[in-house]
This record gives structure tokens, C-alpha cells and sequence, in this order.
């Protein structure tokens, strides 16, 4: 057939849904729409890919070519969009998809949990016992500060405090602490080391704080003050961690996979720790700024709350979800 | 080997040209092959840079704005400058077809690498390793690793299995050129065919001196030279095209290349 035949024929439906996408970017005109009506766009577009294998084969000029496999690259996308996340997948993700996560990937959890813990119990009793070796984390300023901080001569705990001041802090735990999870997380590509250096540095400088505070002596005004949100951020930071070592782990060791496909894989999975990090990292800045600063609660009853916290925190994570399959991939997943 | 050897085939020549391209290609569910332009890191450091200056901007406006309100403006401007170093992207690659304010000034998309809408999960991941790309400093693993894969891919598009693709503009069809169409040599091969129509379609794109340029190889099969020779060349390929009479223009090539 010639090329003119062959335009000629087909014109009407090109023009149709080129019209229908121009429309559909536009965000004007629907399937609905008067103008660019496309009735039944699956069976379209099956023509539409035929016609263009066809003028492939019979070398019909570049022009044309360009032009269908544009159309049927734009249909393509209109046709095979990702669903959208339903409010009932999230609620499924909450209470079950989250904790199921961190369980599968238990190893890269508790291995995130010892390169955290281990330099901050060492560092920790390190600084109780030694006066001089917070300094080698922090410059005095820093250390000046932080004692400032929790002195209990205060009248206030944290920093200086007014209502306003919450929003303030809240805004800076937000920006500091979760850019912390995230950056812990994605160094982890670059084989792992990322995420362990994130993970070490970060339990060496708390480790350094905890026992220099604690051989100070200011106990009553910061273990009150770190335990509530402690339990929501601590956890999360290490299981960024884990989310990134999880990923170092699928280049250093792809099994049977490419190294891409294993990549793929490792952050598709990952990406379901990832979500239930913001929100615990979400949480625990609300805390922070809200609840652990406030005064007017009693050391004793912050006690309480912040370990009723932790109680929380690890039974979500040992409990929740157990008795639900492990459904399919729920978020951070394609169609 | 294709790089290494003479291209002596149709076929070797296509995989010569497909190394040397930048061009991505899959194969749809329908069994078409749908080929797109990957962007290489050039117009995606401009784009980014383009999205840093919105950025900055819109922190100072933000940051003059609320300096009245005192500690909890510090507050919520540190809430919006955590969104905007993080979520920026993510907003607008999802909800705006994969193109960012810069990415659109440079008319590049993001895109799932099985040429699909980008969405959440792929969307944040690729911008959350946007640290990792960014180390050690200056976005230098992402450069490295986007000149290393064969898709201009940094880190976190290997990772979430995106690509960023140029955006092609919907071309407007350019006429052909207005000579009296004239016969042809016999025995001219597809191939040959092809080429004329082709110089013939692109007689806007290309100069015309790089055009006489090219009619002078031709010199042989033409048997003029300079802008005459040119014109010959440009009348074959209307015939080839299949006008026969000088009055029949018509804005697209009209008959299939080489009638077998």
C-alpha cells in the first residue's frame, strides 16, 4: 500500500487520539470530553501499535514512523499507569506491612542495631570513665552547650522554651533528625559502608553524650528528657540503617541476580522500612518538641510514658502483623 | 565486536548505530518496539541547577515573609526547607508527569525504564539516594555513575529503575521542497532511495551549504553540481515520494520510498 493510502485511511483515528492526549495533558478534556473522544482506548491503541509495525516494515518515511511511535509512546503511558495507593493498603501497611518488613529483613535490623549500639555502649562507658574523651567527638562549645542544656539549675529543659519555641524545634528535629535517616539510608548504596559509618558515627556521639551527661550528673533532667521520643527516634535511625545496609548488601552479594536486578530488588524492599522510618521519625519530633521539653510533667510520670514508648515501639515490631499473611509488595512496589 | 568491525550488513550497521545512539528501546505486552532519547547529564545538571535556583528563591521569599513571626516562623521555615530539600522532586515528578520546573525548561522527564508514569515508590527512592549520588561532593557518584551505564543512569535511578528521557516536542510537519519532481536514474538500490528521501525530508533542518556539501557526493548519479545538483536530487526525492507533476505539494511524504 502506499504511504499516502496508508495515511489517508488511518488519519481519522491518529487525529483522535492525538487529540485525546492533548487534552488529557491539559487536564481539560476526559474520555468524556466532546472533542477527544476515544471510545474504547485498549483496542485503539492495539491498532494504533499495529499500524506502526506495519509502516515500520514497509520503511515508510522517518517522518511517519517518528510520529506513531510517539502516539503509541503516549498511549502506552496513559494505558499502563501505576495504580494509585488506596487508604485501606496504607492501613494494611501501618499495622501489618511495616512490621513484617523489619522481620524479613531481621538480619540487616539487628546488624544495624550492633554497629549503632556497640560504639555507643563502648564511647558511652568510655566518657562516664574518662573525662577527656567526649572531646574527641565534640569541640568544647558543643559540650558546653549540651551541659547547658540539660543543667537541672535551669529553668527549662532542652533549650530555652516558649510555645513558640516548640514550633521552632519541631521544625529543626524534622529537618535534622529525619535528613540523619535518610542520609543513613541512602549512603548504604555505596556497598554498605555508608550506612556503617552513619550508624558508628552516630552511636559514637551519642554514646559520648549519654556518659558524659550521666558523669556530670545531670540524670534527672536527661534521661527524662530522651526517653519518650528516644524510643520512636533511636529505632528508626537504626532502622534506616538496616534499610540501607540492605541494599549495600544486594551489590556486594547479588546471589543469582544481576547486580541491577538484585539492586532493584533490595530497594523495592527497602523502601517499605523507609516509609514506616519517616513515620517514627514524624512522631518522635512531635514528641520532642511537644511532650519530652514540656516541665509540668513530673520526671516520674515521663519515666512512665517513655517506657510505656519502648514497650510499644518492640511489640509493634516483634508483634504486629503476625497473624496476617505477608501480603504482596504493599508500597514502594510497581504494578 | 559491532564497534570494532565494518559495518558490512543492514543489520550490523543498525547495531553500530544502536551502540553509538542514545537511544532506549523496549518491547511492549503489544509486541511493538517503542524506542526513546535518553538525557545525558548535561541537560540534567542544567535542569537541576534550574530547580536549585526556584528553590532558594522560594526559601528567601518564605524566609523575609515570616522573619515577623519570630521563633515559629524559624520553625516553619525549617519545615519547608526539610520538603523542598527532599520532596521537591518527588511532588512534581508524580503529579506533573515526571518533569520538574527545571526538567521542563529543558524539556527532559523522568520515567520508569519500562517507558511507564513514574510514581510514589520509585519517585522517593531515586530522590532519597539523591545523597548518595551526591557524594562526595557536587553530585560526583552520580555523574561518575551516569557516564559509566549505558542509560545516563545515576545512582538512584539505578536503583528506583527510572530514566530521564527527553520530551520530544510534537514535530510539525515540514514540507518538502518546491522543484518540478524528475525521474530517477534506473537501478537506484532502497537504500539509495531512502537516503534521498530522507535529504529531502530534512531540506529545512539541515544548511544549505552542508546540503550542496552532501549533493556533491552525488555528483555521479546526478551529473550537476552545486545548488543545480541539489535540486536534482531534491526532484528524485519528491518522485521517489510519489508527486509526478510540479503542482501536487503536499506537507507530508506521500508514497512509500521504494515501491517493492
Amino acid at each position: 500500500m502506499k504511504q499516502r493510502d496508508f495515511e489517508q485511511r488511518h488519519q481519522q483515528l491518529w487525529q483522535q487520539l492525538e487529540n485525546f492526549l492533548a487534552g488529557y495533558r491539559k487536564n481539560t478534556a476526559t474520555e468524556t470530553g466532546s472533542d477527544g473522544r476515544v471510545d474504547d482506548l485498549p483496542a485503539s491503541y492495539r491498532r494504533l501499535c499495529q499500524q506502526l509495525a506495519v509502516a515500520k516494515e514497509r520503511q515508510y518515511t522517518s517522518q511517519l514512523i517518528a510520529r506513531l511511535n510517539q502516539l503509541v509512546m503516549d498511549c502506552h503511558q496513559r494505558l499502563y499507569q501505576q495504580e494509585s495507593v488506596s487508604s485501606s493498603r496504607w492501613l494494611d501497611y501501618l499495622f501489618a506491612g511495616f512490621p513484617q518488613a523489619l522481620r524479613q529483613q531481621a538480619r540487616f535490623v539487628w546488624l544495624a542495631c550492633a554497629l549503632f549500639l556497640a560504639p555507643a555502649l563502648v564511647m558511652g562507658l568510655g566518657s562516664y570513665s574518662n573525662d577527656a574523651l567526649i572531646y574527641t567527638v565534640m569541640s568544647p562549645e558543643q559540650v558546653l552547650q549540651i551541659e547547658s542544656m540539660y543543667d537541672p539549675a535551669n529553668r527549662v529543659l532542652g533549650r530555652e522554651r516558649g510555645s513558640d519555641t516548640d514550633l521552632q524545634m519541631f521544625g529543626f528535629y524534622i529537618k535534622n533528625n529525619i535528613g540523619i535517616a535518610f542520609r543513613t539510608f541512602a549512603a548504604g548504596i555505596l556497598f554498605g559502608l555508608g550506612s556503617i559509618f552513619f550508624l558508628v558515627f552516630n552511636g559514637l556521639f551519642l554514646g559520648a553524650i549519654f556518659g558524659h551527661i550521666t558523669r556530670v550528673g545531670f540524670v534527672s533532667t536527661f534521661y527524662p528528657f530522651v526517653i519518650g521520643h528516644g524510643a520512636f527516634e533511636l529505632t528508626a535511625i537504626v532502622f534506616a540503617g538496616a534499610a540501607g545496609l540492605h541494599l549495600g548488601h544486594s551489590l556486594v552479594n547479588p546471589g543469582n541476580q544481576r547486580r541491577r536486578d538484585s539492586l532493584r530488588g533490595a530497594a523495592r524492599e527497602s523502601m517499605k522500612i523507609m516509609y514506616g522510618t519517616f513515620l517514627m521519625l514524624v512522631i518522635a519530633a512531635f514528641l520532642e518538641a511537644f511532650w519530652s521539653s514540656s516541665t509540668q510533667v513530673s520526671i516520674a510520670v515521663k519515666l512512665a510514658v517513655g517506657s510505656f514508648f519502648w514497650l510499644l515501639v518492640i511489640s509493634y515490631c516483634v508483634f504486629a502483623g503476625r497473624s496476617r499473611p505477608s501480603g504482596p509488595a504493599i508500597a514502594g512496589g510497581r504494578p | 565486536m559491532h564497534k570494532t568491525i565494518p559495518a558490512t550488513t543492514d543489520a550490523d550497521a543498525a547495531a553500530v548505530i544502536r551502540d553509538l545512539d542514545t537511544l532506549y528501546e523496549i518491547e511492549t505486552p503489544e509486541g511493538i518496539d517503542l524506542t526513546t532519547r535518553v538525557a545525558g547529564p548535561l541537560p540534567r545538571i542544567l535542569a537541576y541547577a534550574v530547580d536549585l535556583f526556584y528553590r532558594t528563591v522560594i526559601l528567601i521569599i518564605l524566609g523575609i515573609a515570616i522573619s515577623v513571626a519570630g521563633d515559629a516562623g524559624v520553625g516553619v521555615w525549617l519545615l519547608v526547607s526539610f520538603l523542598l530539600e527532599w520532596f521537591y522532586p518527588v511532588f512534581f515528578e508524580v503529579l506533573r508527569g515526571g518533569q520538574t520546573p527545571g526538567k521542563r525548561a529543558f524539556s527532559i522527564a523522568v520515567i520508569n525504564d519500562n517507558l511507564t508514569p513514574i510514581g510514589w515508590g520509585p519517585s522517593i527512592m531515586r530522590n532519597l539516594l539523591r545523597f548518595a549520588d551526591f557524594l562526595p561532593f557536587g553530585y560526583f557518584a552520580g555523574i561518575i555513575s551516569m557516564t559509566c551505564s549505558r542509560d545516563f543512569r545515576r545512582l538512584g535511578d539505578h536503583a528506583a529503575g527510572t530514566l530521564v528521557v527527553y520530551r520530544e516536542q510534537p514535530k510539525t510537519a515540514s514540507g518538502l521542497p518546491s522543484v518540478p519532481p524528475a525521474a530517477p536514474p534506473r537501478g537506484l538500490q532502497l537504500q539509495d532511495q531512502q537516503a534521498i528521501v530522507s535529504l529531502c525530508e530534512r531540506h529545512r533542518a539541515l544548511s544549505q551549504p552542508r546540503q550542496q556539501e552532501l549533493a556533491e557526493l552525488l555528483q555521479p548519479l546526478t551529473g550537476r553540481s552545486g545548488i543545480t545538483g541539489l535540486e536534482r536530487l531534491h526532484g528524485i526525492g519528491r518522485w521517489l515520494l510519489g508527486a509526478r507533476t510540479v503542482e501536487e505539494t503536499t506537507p507530508r511524504g506521500t508514497t512509500q520510498a521504494g515501491d517493492q
